[in-house]
């Protein structure tokens, strides 16, 4: 199999090239995508390879592509909107809830929803206003819905294609922080990375270190840190954030009797508080120390010349792995 | 008759490309022409060294205005003291009429929720990023001045072309239909939603026909001709203020217009429009028309003009220097505005901020 050297944004743009070659009914809309080739140029170059039909420019509308695209997948083609940041997915929130998340259910399944959404989210890009929030855990929280957070090349590719393909609606976020921050093998074929598998990422016996998205950077630098005071730490990225690997947090998690959660999105209600509650209820007897979530704070995002106050840095993440180490 | 009374397909021009009178000249004393010169010049300035500070990397991403310097300050020069105004992000020249002060604008675009405190005194609400959202603002706000018999004032909302195509535009022109608010809706339609050119928003001929659906007034206005959008917006006022019997309160306004620059710094609009496009609308660039004009009418001479040139470069100068001296916004601040008091959860991350800070201080979350 060829191997590409590419970013994450480049990868994310091969998924779709992969599945729009190999599946006539896949196709992509939203804002900018088509001429302008995406304004992170996610789709550069579709247009002029698939034309109007399978890249389409929409009007500024997000609760009409999301809504249209749920109409088409209803139809039987697998549309990919795209939003082109998370943060103005809100006109759209009625179609994605009352919506795409339940056709199936409400049809008992004579209708399904084979459509992926896709949307650039998290901060420390100094962006403006409304443009760095990380809101995952809104998806996360509505049954049937996926939700998929990738944070290597290879991965974007893989899980891409999987939700592409997966019968279900999926919620595809990419981390725009790290959107070009470095490159990754890739392989050229089309090939899947299953969904709702998380990845270790370090091996480690003292802590288990749990992270997705563009934490999972600061979070594995913050192990190597920490190893050379003798704390052990496994890092392990979610990749998925709905459905939860279950397994995996408690796998690890009676390896080392010790948690951290580490995100960007806001500590209440957050991925952290679930993974504490995956191992309270599945591994309460392995527990040496109460869980740490490192965590976005309780308060609106701020403009970006205090974001990085707000966003979980290597220095606190390494705190809160050696408070739960030393407990 | 009042300007607003043709067909929402008609233009209302007052002057041509050349800045020849081919309109009814509106009712603006001398030194307020001259002021709204100044005012344009000085937008468009300030629009140049802003785009520079971003480039630079001394300026996070921020939103040219340049070529629509016309309708922002042909129209907000209309607004009396006491009227509101509710901008999309794109209004820094109707802002800065308004009273607020360059440096803030800077501050905004720096990353400083300060940016965004608009000083006592200026009817101002903070600029609205997600499209077409601050519609519905601008209705609720002119509805509470109907509501507590205050329609002596009225409501100003800034929006684009590409707003037209949301829900929130729709809403919030319909319950201003429904409840007959005091409010002017004025689009500034500069012919592109980043890359998305006006004939792909809609199906309609104009934006200002639109009006037509909720019951209310649409008229389309050239947005390069100051004096145009002056008059428009100046009969939309006092409508909305002291409608006659058989009128409505609520006009939308079509200002047709070009952006010249990009959508914002991280746009490169060269991958999607043709240079002939951007050099045919720069051809009816607003400044040198209103300078024909004034220069004509003996309102401006060279001496005046040279005057005004020398200012605007100080006023802008001292703007950036005075918003790059603000200092990093304290982190406490983040904490401090999200309640009235904070919760004791927010108390509680607060803390745990702080000890942290104390520990590691700005180097443990600075990046580079």
């Amino acid at each position: 199999m060829t191997e590409q050297n590419l970013t994450i944004v480049q990868a994310v743009r091969d998924g779709l090239y992969t599945e729009m070659q190999r599946d006539d009914d896949v196709l992509v809309m939203g804002e900018d995508v088509g001429k302008n080739g995406g304004v992170f140029r996610a789709t550069e170059g579709l247009w002029d390879e698939f034309g109007d039909n399978r890249v389409i420019d929409t009007p500024l509308a997000e609760s009409g592509i999301i809504g249209t695209a749920v109409g088409m997948a209803a139809m039987g083609l697998k549309p990919i909107p795209e939003v082109q940041f998370s943060g103005f997915m809100y006109p759209g929130y009625d179609q994605i809830i009352s919506h795409m998340s339940r056709f199936r259910t409400r049809t008992r399944g004579r209708y399904t929803l084979p459509m992926v959404l896709r949307a650039p989210y998290g901060g420390g890009i100094r962006a403006p206003e409304s443009h760095s929030e990380s809101k995952e855990m809104f998806y996360a929280h509505e049954a049937g819905l996926k939700v998929v957070i990738p944070s290597t090349p290879y991965d974007t590719k893989g899980l891409l294609i999987s939700a592409i393909r997966d019968p279900d609606p999926v919620i595809f976020l990419e981390p725009k922080l790290i959107y070009r921050a470095f490159r990754g093998d890739v392989p050229e074929d089309d090939y899947t990375v299953p969904i709702g598998e998380a990845a270790v990422r370090r091996e480690g016996t003292d802590v288990s270190v749990f992270t997705y998205g563009a934490m999972t950077r600061p979070t594995l630098e913050a192990a190597e840190n920490l190893a050379e005071e003798g704390i052990d730490a496994e890092v392990i990225d979610m990749r998925t954030i709905s459905p939860l690997d279950r397994e995996a947090i408690v796998e690890s998690f009676k390896k080392t009797g010790r948690a951290v959660a580490v995100h960007e999105a806001p500590k209440n209600g957050g991925l952290g508080a679930e993974i504490t509650a995956t191992v309270q209820e599945e591994a309460l007897l392995y527990q040496e120390a109460p869980v740490k979530r490192v965590a976005g704070y309780d308060v609106p995002y701020p403009l970006y010349a205090l974001e990085d106050y707000y966003l979980p840095s290597v220095a606190r993440v390494e705190e809160g792995i050696r408070e739960t180490v030393n407990f | 008759m009042s300007v607003l009374q043709r067909d929402p397909q008609d233009q209302v021009r007052v002057l041509d490309e050349d800045g020849s009178v081919v309109g009814d000249v509106p009712d603006i004393d001398d030194e307020t022409m001259v002021e709204m010169y100044r005012y344009m010049r000085l937008a468009r300035h300030f629009d140049t060294r802003a785009v520079s500070l971003q480039r630079q990397g001394r300026m996070g991403t921020y939103p040219p205005l340049s070529g629509q310097e016309g309708a922002q300050i042909g129209s907000a020069v209309a607004l009396a003291e006491d009227d509101w105004m509710v901008p999309s992000y794109r209004e820094h020249g109707a802002a800065l009429v308004r009273g607020l002060p360059l440096k803030q604008t800077l501050l905004y675009w720096m990353g400083h929720e300060k940016g965004n405190k608009m000083p006592e005194g200026a009817n101002i609400f903070p600029p609205a990023v997600p499209i077409a959202s601050q519609i519905p603002h601008a209705t609720g706000a002119g509805w509470a001045l109907k509501l507590r018999e205050e329609a002596d004032k009225a409501v100003m909302c800034y929006f684009g072309d590409g707003a037209t195509s949301e829900g929130d535009f729709h809403e919030g022109l319909n319950f201003a239909g429904v409840f007959d608010t005091p409010n002017v809706f004025f689009c500034n339609n500069n012919q592109w939603a980043i890359s998305v050119p006006r004939e792909r928003q809609t199906a309609s001929e104009t934006l200002a026909e639109k009006a037509v659906a909720y019951g209310i007034d649409g008229i389309q206005v050239d947005g390069m001709d100051p004096l145009a959008v002056y008059a428009v917006t100046q009969a939309a006022l006092d409508k909305a203020k002291n409608p006659q019997e058989d009128e409505c309160r609520p006009t939308l306004i079509e200002a047709v217009q070009y952006r010249f620059g990009a959508h914002t710094t991280a746009d490169d609009p060269t991958v999607y429009r043709d240079d002939e496009e951007v050099e045919k609308w720069k051809a009816k660039d607003p400044i040198p028309r209103l300078e024909t004009f004034l220069r004509e009418t003996g309102r401006l001479d060279d001496e005046s003009v040279d005057a005004i040139e020398a200012s605007v470069k100080e006023q802008v100068a001292d703007a950036i220097d005075a918003a790059e001296s603000e200092p990093r916004p304290d982190p406490s601040e983040m904490f401090e505005y999200a309640y009235a008091e904070m919760t004791p959860e927010v108390e509680a991350q607060y803390e745990e901020f702080q000890a942290l800070h104390e520990k590691f201080g700005d180097e443990g979350f600075l990046r580079e």
